[in-house]
């Protein structure tokens, strides 16, 4: 299995995304998803810079993948997804359909998380389009998965999200400027104090919700370290860490290590926030069941 | 400028006809199953209502929408497709499909089977929606509440198909299609099983003075004394942000965009769309006879439209929640 590392969610300074990027150049991750895929006003990378960056990752030997916005609203938003499209460099992970819509027929492409690749016939259409590798909807289970993989049509890698607070929806709405009493068109980025997220609870105190801008995550970490050899076992090809701002690179290393069979390093003191791994189980995404 | 259709909900028979009775030109149920985003309890069809359904809006020149509006998951999708099947046999006008592979199926086995393209899909681009008439023939495109009334106009400018948008009702704030926040709490989301906090995951606990609302066991809101109780929909609650309580992700408004008719039709809107299948005949009927009053009124005489006061009242009084709001068509609220 492949290690990949998902597109950086949240909105982090120049400094601190180049820092990160030149930590991933040197670590374990096989494949790196990279650009901006939650808002158009974040800036501090721009399409050049995160083409530059790509083009010294695949120098250290990365596979470099270019994720597209997952909502695209205005004409602007589709200038950016032409640009990207029409690379000529890199492959792209296709976030919604328009991109597809850019991408299919043309040149080969991921079709990632948020394209609700449910069942076999959209797989199905979604490999005839050209689709080389699909990211599983975070909402499936195991035995959802595993039904998609015995219909799996040639040529499509499977790909599974499995370390990382998860985005569990996109909105119009900027509840991180809403959170600031901010319009969304003048949020003065502040988004930029939150590297992790801002922490959403319930009026019990407890951890419930993560805000990012536009999208909302979890509170909790999506963790399937545990869950290594069932994912081995269900023949997926790729398994993907969505970055946090500290110790990223000591889970990638864990990761590895359990991708080769050996135990790796506990992910306790590592994780942002407590596990979850509900909807690996087929039960409510929240909860956390203990490996068997 | 168009003269928008009314596209009106029927949870069950006798809302139907009543929407029927006042004015809708296309009315859209779902069946007693999974198959829909409105996947109720006592709610929705089964083949003998359905078909009476289709004979009465007939009768009176309206048409009637099966909504097919949720994902199979894995492998083969029998009851999908079967509803799909019976669509087709019943001469139903269109269904409404969310999910490619469905759309894939319906314009293989049912070429003549008119397809809408549900909110559920999160086509929210041209790029999108020309996509899906590329290759599926969808004959219309209902846009997920996300977009501004430009952003609207810029995608009608960009595609063949005609679009619908949603008018009046509750509101959601997330892309539709695009929101694992249900299952994230109770493992059923409207993606996967057609219901959104749903009602056996909703436990009240009155302590004191309090009044607590659970959704399989995360306190949503609490009330105090004089408080009115909502419904525990998981993102209309009051949380905690940085030591500070209010509704962190959006009020329990609903939408109501008549005040926009004119720049509605304007743009060249091709239906409006009013959400409420899980609502009463009497909500239907008080909705469906003012949105047509309004449309017609606009259509007489559209330099001399204004939304009267008896309409706005009539909505306020079917309407969820206290607020109203033009949701993302007014860019403010983003």
């Amino acid at each position: 299995m492949k290690l990949s590392l998902g597109p950086v969610l949240y909105y982090w300074t120049r400094e601190a995304l180049l820092e990160f990027y030149a930590g991933i150049a040197d670590s374990g991750v096989d494949i790196v998803y990279l650009g901006e895929v939650v808002c158009s006003r974040r800036h501090n990378l721009r399409l050049d810079d995160w083409l530059g960056l790509a083009r010294d990752l695949a120098a250290s030997g990365k596979q470099v993948v270019l994720s597209s916005q997952a909502l695209i609203e205005s004409e602007s938003d589709l200038k950016t997804l032409r640009r990207i499209a029409a690379n000529d460099e890199f492959t792209v992970e296709a976030n919604e359909m328009g991109a597809v819509r850019l991408l299919a027929g043309r040149v080969p492409f991921v079709a990632g998380p948020h394209l609700n690749i449910y069942n076999n016939e959209a797989l199905a259409w979604i490999a005839e389009l050209g689709a080389t590798r699909f990211v599983l909807p975070l909402e499936l289970s195991r035995d959802t998965l595993r039904e998609l993989q015995t219909t799996r049509p040639a040529g499509i890698e499977t790909e599974v999200f499995a370390y990382g607070r998860m985005p569990l929806a996109f909105s119009a709405r900027c509840f991180t400027a809403r959170h600031h009493n901010l319009p969304k068109d003048d949020c003065q980025f502040r988004c930029l104090d939150d590297a992790d997220g801002l922490a959403l609870r319930t009026r019990d105190k407890s951890a419930f919700l993560t805000l990012n801008g536009i999208q909302t995550q979890s509170a909790l970490v999506y963790d399937l370290s545990d869950s290594i050899a069932e994912l081995r076992g269900l023949e997926v090809d790729v398994v993907r860490l969505s970055p946090q701002s500290r110790d990223m690179l000591a889970i990638v290393e864990s990761f590895r290590e359990r991708c080769a069979g050996r135990p790796g390093a506990p992910l306790d003191g590592l994780r942002v926030a407590p596990p979850c791994n509900g909807y690996w189980h087929g039960v409510p995404g929240m909860e956390y069941r203990m490996p068997a | 400028m168009s003269v928008p259709e009314l596209v009106c909900p029927a949870g069950n028979l006798p809302s139907l006809k009543t929407a029927v009775d006042n004015g809708a030109d296309w009315v859209y149920m779902g069946l007693k199953d999974e198959t829909n985003a409105r996947n109720f309890a006592g709610l929705n069809f089964d083949a003998a209502s359905a078909r009476e359904g289709l004979r009465y809006a007939h009768a009176a020149g309206a048409k009637m929408l099966l909504a097919i509006n949720t994902f199979p998951q894995g492998e083969a999708s029998p009851r999908w497709q079967r509803a799909i099947d019976g669509a087709a046999e019943l001469g139903i006008d269109a269904v409404i499909l969310a999910d490619a592979g469905l759309m894939r199926y319906a314009a293989k086995r049912h070429p003549q089977l008119r397809l809408h393209l549900s909110v559920q899909t999160s086509a929210t681009n041209y790029e999108a929606i020309n996509f899906y008439h590329e290759h599926f023939g969808i004959a219309r495109a209902v846009l997920p509440r996300v977009l501004s009334l430009a952003q609207v106009a810029d995608v009608i400018k960009n595609t063949p198909v005609p679009i619908e948008v949603f008018g009046f009702g509750s509101l959601c704030v997330m892309v539709e299609g695009r929101c694992a926040l249900s299952s994230y709490v109770t493992g059923e989301s409207p993606n996967t099983r057609g219901v959104c906090s749903p009602a056996k995951a909703v436990r009240w606990e009155k302590h004191g003075d309090t009044l607590d609302a659970r959704l399989n066991g995360i306190l949503i809101d609490r009330y105090g004394p004089g408080e009115n109780a909502g419904y525990p929909t998981l993102c209309k609650g009051r949380f905690d942000v940085d030591e500070e309580t209010y509704y962190a992700i959006e009020e329990p408004s609903s939408l109501n965009a008549m005040a926009l008719l004119p720049e509605l039709a304007n743009i060249g809107v091709a239906a409006i769309k009013i959400e409420g299948r899980q609502r009463s005949p009497a909500y239907v009927a008080a909705v469906t006879r003012i949105w047509r009053t309004a449309i017609d009124a606009h259509t007489r005489n559209p330099e001399r439209f204004s939304v009267q006061p008896d309409w706005t009242n009539g909505l306020a009084r079917v309407a969820e929640g206290q607020q109203h709001t033009l949701g993302a068509y007014h860019r403010k609220w983003k």
